[in-house]
């Protein structure tokens, strides 16, 4: 049993269209570059600089990692990793 | 997607969302299928600001769950512009993300609010017709 990942609609066709693809155990970061190697470009999407960028956010199970240890989060076969870019805007120039 | 559905109830939900939340700027999500909305959500703001939003992200992610465990897609992202027109600002574009969603801007400056909807891809914005039915 792997990590499974849920994949945001906007990165699917980086995935081939999959909603949902197995990770690697480890750091977030970790699991990231891995998705990475498997799936290019969607590193860059995720995170910056070795750092998860501002306007993605990312639950293990139902936490937000900003709650745990951020990029050194843990994740262990059976978790559940959802990537969930913010939804943002507004009318200021 | 050339045009979304929003039923009546719906719409006035939204627009009585946007107006109660004058003077900051409101937000939320129509979710549905085939192009036609079947649920309104919401969102709280967490920048309580009239010139600026982020859904809170804890409510998203219920809500992306939500949408998911009842087959239902993201079909349009609304919010409000309670000082200026219905139409998407450098901040929209720059902040776009889930470019298969419609932009649904809900403008207060006139008597009565006007929604427009817009498809942004790479920076490029196409309005939309809303069919209220």
């Amino acid at each position: 049993m792997a990590v499974k990942v849920r994949i945001p609609t906007p990165l699917q066709r980086l995935t081939q269209g999959k909603e949902e693809v197995d990770g690697v155990s480890g750091t977030i970061m970790e699991l990231v570059t891995d998705l990475d190697k498997r799936f290019p470009g969607i590193g860059e999407r995720i995170s910056e600089g070795g750092k998860v960028r501002r306007f993605v956010n990312i639950y293990v199970n139902e936490e937000d990692i900003r709650f745990l240890k951020a990029e050194d989060t843990i994740v262990k076969d059976g978790d559940e990793v959802s990537i969930v870019p913010a939804i943002a805007g507004g009318a200021r120039q | 997607m050339n045009e979304l559905i929003i039923p009546q109830q719906i719409l006035e939900d939204m627009l009585v969302y946007c107006k109660g939340m004058y003077p900051n700027e409101a937000c939320g999500i129509l979710a549905g299928r085939n192009n036609e909305a079947l649920k309104i959500y919401k969102m709280t703001n967490i920048e309580n600001s009239p010139v600026s939003y982020m859904m809170d992200s804890m409510e998203q992610f219920k809500t992306m769950k939500d949408m998911r465990e009842n087959n239902l897609s993201m079909l349009a992202i609304f919010h409000s512009h309670p000082s200026s027109a219905a139409y998407p600002s450098q901040k929209d574009l720059s902040l776009v993300f889930y470019e298969d969603s419609v932009y649904v801007i809900v403008s207060l400056i006139e008597k009565e609010p006007i929604a427009k909807g817009f498809l942004i891809r790479e920076g490029s914005i196409k309005e939309i017709d809303i069919i209220v039915r």
